[in-house]
């Protein structure tokens, strides 16, 4: 650490008692090294970030108005052709269907289930801390770990199937995996386990912020323990629970993993289980349509970047100052 | 139930009260439906395939060792395991490192631009980084990274750069000023006070970030499956995958492999959770 040996750095006032000049140019050179360790501590991750998250997105527009298969630099201009074509394959309009249901599935059924938890798992018990971490266990699993799982679970004449049978639900039985119209279900069903648990995390931190003393004050003014969680806690819960969608539609609409490795290849290139991601890896990579499969990256980054920005506008822009980014000084 | 429900002040002294049967029948519903799958895959792990396939809800009859056995000394595991833990380091380190630096810079220096770097960075979160990896394996292979550690752990690095700062920033930002002032008197410079005072108290927030940072890239798939197409080099995740797809009919073994797979990452969690939800409650304050 340099600085420690120049006892004028950092933010320490210039000493008093010197004469005006020699103080401003003691300033001027605390201002020069300031903005020295500005650069030298932000540019590594301006760098990364600009590198590997904004490049890359840059050329996925460019590489999408030509034809080419990935070899040689790319010479075929096609102008929008690629994406006229997304929009005609009707197995992409199956995937932007599948990754509508998800969004909002998602979001319908995680929520509530969420909440409910959270609220639960908020109170004060005995053992509370070990059904916290009992329930975190799927989000943790990777999504391939719970692809394989939920496949080898829903595989016909499986496990769920000798289970519903046992207790006498047998007609519920379907061909969970390769029915057409019933593996987006599925897939929604499997996700739900998946990620619900995120959903808590946030609440639950969401949950810990709200003070004690609002909470005490309802319960001594005589409201119950519901009429205190429906007006003093879930208003408090806004901002967190607004996070959460966020993040949720986000999560949902680029969605690749647990469909991947749970729906068989035949039936997500049926469109049944396919969502966008899957589609655009199917072509663009193992088919080597390059140019295809980046005009999809786009459409991918344009429909999720309008998703957010809305969301932002109407629904985020209260949070943004105090609760997504947290006080700033 | 309020008064269970809304604790005096002096109830963090009190020992923590039993809750009614209605909140355990509750709890134990809910933890049964989280965990009952994953113990049934571990328990799987134990019984043989055809016992699987006569009574696929049955314990194990006789239990037996052998797929485990299996897959710790036959199969590619360890490899997978050891390349696994090498890109998650690499990240987490990654992360970690270039993360409290712009952090840092964000939460205590004042300067022009300062928020619009900081928005800059928050697009990071609104950016679906699935999107891009098909540019992102074209610009790896022009770069000739493909097949190698960094073609993961370089991007990996940058896509967890967002929420790190996200966290970090607020808990940065928290630090007195006056600590920074005494810090100053003493001698320290800003990157003194950085090194000596802020990473020490806001080690639960590194943690957090660190544990975010190394789960995520244990568990991540598409990357590593586009960019990784060497087998030696694949990871876990990418080994599973193939696992269960190369030996369809060893029902017994892919289960034995996925709890194996799934265990570092378990109990990497169990021993961090309290931090991540503390770390998580910064970035959600209300």
């Amino acid at each position: 650490m340099t600085s420690t040996l120049n006892p004028a750095g950092g933010a320490s006032a210039p000493p008093a008692g010197l004469p005006p000049a020699r103080r401003s140019s003691i300033r001027a050179a605390q201002t020069r090294r300031k903005w020295y360790e500005i650069i030298g501590l932000t540019t590594p991750a301006v760098i990364v970030y600009v590198m590997f998250v904004l490049v890359p997105m840059g050329f996925a527009v460019y590489y999408s108005l030509f034809r080419w298969r990935g070899v040689g630099p790319p010479t075929e201009y096609v102008g929008f052709d690629n994406y006229v074509l997304a929009f005609q394959d009707p197995i992409f309009l199956d995937a932007l269907r599948n990754n509508a249901i998800i969004v909002v599935g998602s979001l319908i059924v995680q929520g509530p289930i969420a909440l409910a938890v959270a609220l639960l798992l908020n109170r004060r018990f005995r053992g509370r801390a070990v059904f916290r971490l009992l329930v975190f266990v799927p989000y943790v699993l990777a999504e391939v770990t719970v692809g394989i799982m939920w496949k080898l679970l829903l595989t016909g004449g499986g496990t769920v199937d000798a289970l519903l049978k046992e207790i006498g639900l047998g007609g519920l039985v379907q061909a969970w995996l390769a029915d057409l119209d019933v593996v987006i279900w599925t897939m929604l069903f499997v996700l739900t386990w998946k990620y619900v648990g995120f959903a808590i995390i946030l609440l639950l931190a969401g949950l810990s912020n709200v003070p004690h003393e609002l909470t005490e004050a309802a319960a001594i003014d005589g409201a119950s323990w519901w009429q205190t969680q429906r007006h003093v806690t879930l208003p408090l819960l806004g901002p967190t629970i607004r996070i959460w969608m966020f993040l949720s539609m986000i999560g949902s609409l680029q969605v690749f993993d647990v469909i991947w490795v749970t729906s068989a290849p035949a039936v997500r290139s049926l469109g049944a289980s396919a969502t966008m991601a899957t589609y655009m890896v199917d072509n663009g990579f193992f088919a080597r349509l390059w140019g295809y499969g980046n005009a999809v990256a786009v459409i991918l980054f344009v429909i999720s970047f309008i998703a957010a920005v809305l969301f932002q506008r109407f629904l985020l822009r209260r949070d943004v100052e105090g609760a997504i980014t947290g006080r700033t000084n | 139930m309020a008064t269970n429900a809304v604790p005096s002040p002096s109830s963090a002294r009190r020992p923590i009260a039993w809750g009614t049967p209605f909140t355990y029948a509750l709890a134990l519903a809910v933890a049964a439906v989280s965990i009952v799958p994953v113990v049934y895959v571990i328990v799987g792990g134990f019984r043989t395939t055809p016992q699987i396939i006569a009574d696929p809800a049955g314990l194990p009859d006789p239990w037996v060792w052998d797929n485990y056995q299996r897959v710790l000394t036959q199969s590619d595991f360890w490899r997978q395991a050891f390349n696994s833990a090498v890109i998650a380091l690499g990240t987490t380190a990654g992360v970690v490192v270039l993360g409290v630096c712009a952090a840092f810079v964000l939460a205590r220096y004042t300067f022009r631009g300062r928020e619009a770097l900081y928005t800059f960075f928050t697009l990071g979160l609104l950016f679906p980084a699935g999107a891009a990896i098909l540019p992102l394996y074209l610009m790896l292979r022009d770069l000739s990274l493909i097949n190698s550690y960094y073609a993961v752990i370089l991007p990996q690095v940058a896509f967890q750069l967002p929420l790190t700062i996200v966290i970090l920033r607020p808990f940065l930002s928290a630090v007195p000023r006056e600590l920074e002032d005494a810090a100053a008197i003493d001698g320290a410079g800003r990157l003194g006070f950085l090194w000596r005072i802020m990473l020490p108290l806001s080690r639960p927030a590194l943690v957090t970030v660190g544990v975010l940072a190394f789960v995520a890239s244990w568990n991540a798939f598409l990357l590593p499956l586009l960019v990784l197409g060497d087998v030696d080099l694949h990871t876990l995740p990418l080994g599973v995958q193939n696992f269960s797809s190369q030996y369809t009919s060893d029902t017994a073994g892919i289960l034995a492999f996925t709890s194996l797979a799934m265990l570092p990452a378990l109990l990497f969690f169990t021993l961090a959770e309290k931090q991540i939800v503390g770390g998580l409650q910064g970035a959600v304050k209300g």
